[in-house]
């Protein structure tokens, strides 16, 4: 079977080390997407696994398979691992045209001339472009070019699809229909999916599973949810998310097992439970709370425990408004469904989730305390 | 979950033998045909460029069996500093190398200078200007380069040459103006004509480049306010800068190694170079003292190239800067334009109408110096043997050597083509491939030596190492290391190969380089293997840049003379060899006859390409 290991995966270009010893499992029919700002590694771990890449320290396994073995210098070649590739460039060959670029695998594999046919006509339809197959590559748009380099990589019926950022050369309208048929195919095709992405909405909307990179190092694997709501450092959790989460320096202590915290939207106090196993050593420490901007909430009246804050810009787009606000001297962003109407420096009272917020050690930018889950 | 796994595949335990990690790391170097390729060059290029250098440094420095008894107490083969005494501090130093010298440096600068002015001014105004008639000019402007720079050297002699000198005298003779010898022979001459030849390598450079730049960076000059003469200043002309200075180095470096244009322009008065000095030393035996000779004209091109090097440095290197969106205005001419225009029609006259006519006019003259309409006949080319004219030569249709020596030439060039061609994009497959890699550079670096070493040098250098055979002896065996080759058309095939390799791996490399890694890794990740991927990605998208690369070797070979005149046995001889052997015996008409046959060929190749192919010279450069 498919399923994926990599293990103490070390990469360097020269003196640049890339890749900082990557541990990773992707279990079979995973949809893993491997998520960080450019040059963080993501794309070069994609290589290693396609086999385009060599680390210099490793090992690889595909089920019982070994894949790479850095220790001995063993590399599985690419074409004979099972796996296929849709390039961020898509890589369609400008001599050949639709047909012959979708069949090229196939020819190289010997399968017999019919079978040729009736397998390329098949991955075209599935990729509605089958109206295409006699073009030249030149005479597609870009969306369509995107559709011939998805049919190429999946005629072969790989036990692995890889994909490295297929869709940042669409515009926006297409890019979410594409978003739609990726996650449609790999629902139909049950193979395995790696997707290489910067672009976090397209993380959290398409996969089971996310790996997060910075740097060369892996900082987290989680599933979605999980990745959004309980983000393992201060650097996930300011890069997952739309709007951007708020930060709220506090300072933070324990007081008989429970995490206190004080910062300008009050003290807190959390129970024991809901701390993760990162605490700094000390007794005291710089905390930064993490507040996602949906966990707060706007009233027009004070209540009990609600925060005073003014209204500093409101930004309405229809389905949702964002509101900047001031606390203090701290700015925090709250995101509303539907269109809210507030006039600028109106006086507001705001009700967080306190459960719900993250509490990070300044210093290590860990995660201290959890999220509590959803409620279903 | 990721603990689970920690104890390897399924729980399996991970292995480490070293006898496995020894065979896997064998496999992958043999499985590797890149490795393969960059071997197999390496050693090519050592036994064909490092070798012969290495052997012409130790045959400078050891003395040979006809000079021992010039050395006091010389045996043969002992070390000796004799050959760079003589030619640097001896009593005739000044005549063999200082004077040449510095007549070569006068030369070589005053080309470089006026020729790249020449052709910068040139690019400009065809990449930027609204001159009219762009696409006549632009094919104009490269039939220089097109037509060898010997033949304009003859060309000039038929319009300068006075009587003063012997001979029959030249058009200007002929109607009664007395040229003086400053103008018909010498550095002037030399000058004027090398100037018309090599201002095409700027012309080229500068133009590729000028196209290059993105207009967007003039046009923020112009919004901020900037005239047209500050943007050109300030910002045009330091982003061509890279490719004017390459073209100073490949002008200058010519230029100080060409042979045939100062051996026809100078010799006559006593006006030396470097390279015609070192060409009489190997006619006199001397071949040890022309290897000197060449050694220090190596190393002032090596120190041309390491200046440029260091005046553009990497921070500088953008002549790579993408350009997207041509210019939609071009500059306009204003009242300069028909001024400029004339001007220009009067150049391609010169350059180009001149030195093709004037040859094809004197081919049909009974006697020289008569170039009244009476004396016009077709002797020089369908002629049977008179034994009053020139000692009895036929003319060149009724001359059996002729179409010996046709199909000579035709089998050296498309030789030489084919196979630098094929091995040009293979290097420029490692060089584009391996560029971050060691050995990506050391190829480079070593495919660039031929192109140091002036082209007169080169044939000295070839003779001295394929005099004779060298053979070892090895496990009871005697094996041929160096075959003895003088005489055989296998040498010049060769010298004409190597030579040519830096052009041809440039080519190959700009070619490889526009085809992107991923189409090949795409067909990786398909299980194509090397060859497949070849054949079926790398050759067909890479057809139009070898096409064009064949063009540039097949055009250099058809006028090449420098190079092979060292070489050269009566059996062998090619029709530039034959042209220059005509005039030398001072039957102009034969020559004319020659070299108006070798420029149609020359023609008739570049229109084929041009109109069945997707071949452009201009992009080999």
């Amino acid at each position: 079977m498919s399923r994926i290991e990599l293990k103490g995966i070390n990469k360097y270009y020269g003196r640049n080390h890339v890749l900082k010893d990557i541990d990773l499992v992707i279990e079979d029919g995973e949809f893993m997407t491997l998520l960080g700002p450019s040059g963080c590694g993501k794309t070069t771990t994609l290589r290693v696994i396609a086999g385009l890449e060599k680390p210099q320290e490793g090992w690889m396994y595909m089920g019982e398979r070994e894949i790479i073995n850095a220790p001995e210098k063993f590399y599985e070649e690419p074409g004979k691992r099972h796996l296929n590739l849709v390039f961020q460039s898509y890589a369609l060959w400008p001599h050949m045209t639709v047909f012959e670029n979708v069949a090229f695998g196939l020819e190289v594999a010997k399968v017999p001339k019919q079978e040729i046919r009736q397998k390329v006509e098949t991955a075209l339809k599935r990729m509605q472009i089958e109206a295409f197959i006699d073009r030249y590559p030149s005479e597609l748009s870009g969306g369509q070019q995107q559709r011939v380099a998805i049919a190429r990589a999946i005629v072969s019926e790989p036990e692995v699809l890889l994909l490295d950022e297929p869709l940042s050369n669409l515009d926006a309208k297409l890019r979410v229909e594409m978003r739609s048929e990726i996650k449609r195919l790999h629902q139909e095709l049950g193979t395995t999916i790696i997707y290489v992405t910067h672009d976090q909405t397209e993380a959290l909307t398409m996969s089971t599973k996310i790996a997060i990179f910075f740097e060369g190092v892996l900082e987290q694997v989680a599933p979605p949810l999980e990745l959004y709501q309980n983000p393992a450092s201060l650097r996930v959790a300011d890069f997952v998310g739309n709007p951007k989460v708020n930060f709220v320096p506090a300072k933070a202590s324990m007081e008989q097992g429970s995490l206190v915290v004080e910062s300008a939207l009050g003290k807190m106090t959390f129970g024991p439970e809901t701390l993760t196993g990162e605490l700094p050593k000390e007794s005291s420490f710089e905390a930064v709370l993490g507040v996602r901007p949906e966990l707060v909430e706007i009233r027009t009246q004070p209540g009990d425990g609600a925060i005073p804050a003014q209204v500093y810009s409101v930004m309405p787009a229809g389905s949702e408004t964002t509101v900047y606000l001031n606390v203090g001297a701290e700015r925090l962003l709250s995101k509303q469904n539907g269109l809210k109407q507030y006039e600028p420096d109106q006086q507001v009272y705001l009700d967080i989730d306190l459960d719900k917020i993250n509490v990070f050690a300044k210093e290590s930018g860990r995660l201290v305390k959890l999220a509590a889950a959803e409620e279903k | 979950m990721q603990k689970e796994a920690a104890t390897g595949a399924m729980g399996g335990q991970r292995t480490f033998s070293r006898k496995r990690r020894l065979k896997n790391q064998i496999e992958n170097v043999l499985k590797n045909p890149y490795n393969i390729m960059v071997v197999i060059s390496v050693i090519m290029m050592v036994y064909l460029i490092v070798i012969p250098l290495f052997q012409m440094i130790v045959q400078t420095l050891t003395l040979a069996e006809a000079d021992v008894a010039r050395v006091e107490g010389g045996r043969e083969g002992m070390a000796t500093l004799y050959y760079w005494k003589r030619v640097m501090t001896s009593s005739i130093a000044n005549k063999m190398l200082w004077t040449p010298l510095g007549n070569s440096l006068v030369i070589a600068v005053s080309v470089a200078v006026l020729g790249i002015t020449l052709g910068s001014v040139l690019a400009w105004l065809m990449v930027r200007s609204d001159l009219p008639h762009k696409k006549f000019f632009s094919l104009a402007l490269i039939i220089p380069y097109m037509i060898p720079s010997w033949c304009k050297s003859m060309a000039w002699l038929t319009i300068f040459k006075n009587e003063r000198v012997g001979g029959a005298a030249g058009v200007l003779g002929y109607l009664g103006i007395q040229t003086p010898d400053w103008l018909a022979y010498g550095p002037v001459a030399i000058i004027a004509v090398l100037v018309i030849h090599y201002y095409a390598y700027a012309y080229l450079l500068v133009s590729a480049a000028l196209g290059s730049i993105n207009s967007e960076l003039e046009e923020m000059g112009s919004i901020l306010g900037a005239g047209k003469a500050r943007i050109l200043r300030k910002i045009t002309f330091p982003l061509v800068l890279p490719a004017i200075l390459s073209a100073v180095i490949m002008t200058f470096s010519k230029a100080m190694g060409t042979f045939g244009v100062p051996s026809m322009l100078g010799l006559k008065i006593g006006y030396y170079t470097v390279s015609t000095t070192m060409y009489n030393s190997i006619q006199n035996g001397q071949n040890r003292v022309a290897f000197a000779i060449s050694l220090i004209l190596i190393g002032i091109a090596s120190l041309s190239v390491f200046l440029n090097q260091k005046a553009i440095g990497t921070r500088k290197s953008y002549s790579t800067i993408g350009g997207k969106g041509g210019r939609t205005n071009p500059i306009p001419l204003g009242k300069w334009r028909p001024v400029i225009t004339g001007l220009l029609y009067a150049f391609i006259a010169v350059a180009v109408v001149i030195p093709v006519v004037i040859p094809l006019y004197q081919s049909f003259m009974l006697e020289a110096g008569n170039y009244g309409l009476d004396n016009l006949t077709l002797h020089y080319w369908i002629g049977g043997s008179v034994p009053t004219i020139d000692q009895g030569e036929p003319g060149i249709f009724k001359n059996p050597q002729f179409l010996k020596y046709v199909g000579n030439t035709l089998k050296l060039v498309i030789l030489t083509s084919l196979f630098a061609t094929v091995l040009g994009q293979l290097i420029g497959y490692i060089n584009s491939r391996g560029r971050k890699l060691f050995s990506g550079k050391l190829v480079e670096q070593l495919v660039f030596i031929p192109y140091l070493i002036p082209s007169i040098a080169f044939g000295a250098m070839y003779l001295a190492l394929f005099a004779t055979a060298k053979k070892v002896e090895m496990f009871g065996y005697r094996i041929t290391l160096v075959p003895s080759l003088y005489g055989t058309f296998a040498l010049l095939v060769l010298i004409a190969v190597v030579k040519n390799l830096p052009f041809a791996s440039r080519a190959g490399t700009s070619n490889m380089l526009q085809i992107s890694t991923e189409l090949e890794e795409a067909a990786q990740i398909a299980n194509a293997g090397f060859f497949k991927r070849f054949f079926r990605i790398i050759f067909p998208l890479s057809k139009g840049g070898m096409m064009s690369g064949f063009m540039l070797v097949f055009i250099s070979i058809m006028k090449e003379l420098d190079l092979i005149v060292i070489l050269m046995t009566p059996s062998q001889q090619t029709l530039p060899y034959m042209a220059y052997s005509y005039t030398a015996e001072n039957l102009i008409q034969l020559s004319s006859a020659v070299t108006i046959v070798m420029f149609i060929l020359v023609f008739f190749v570049y229109w084929f390409a041009n109109t069945f192919t997707d071949a452009d010279i201009t992009k080999g450069f």
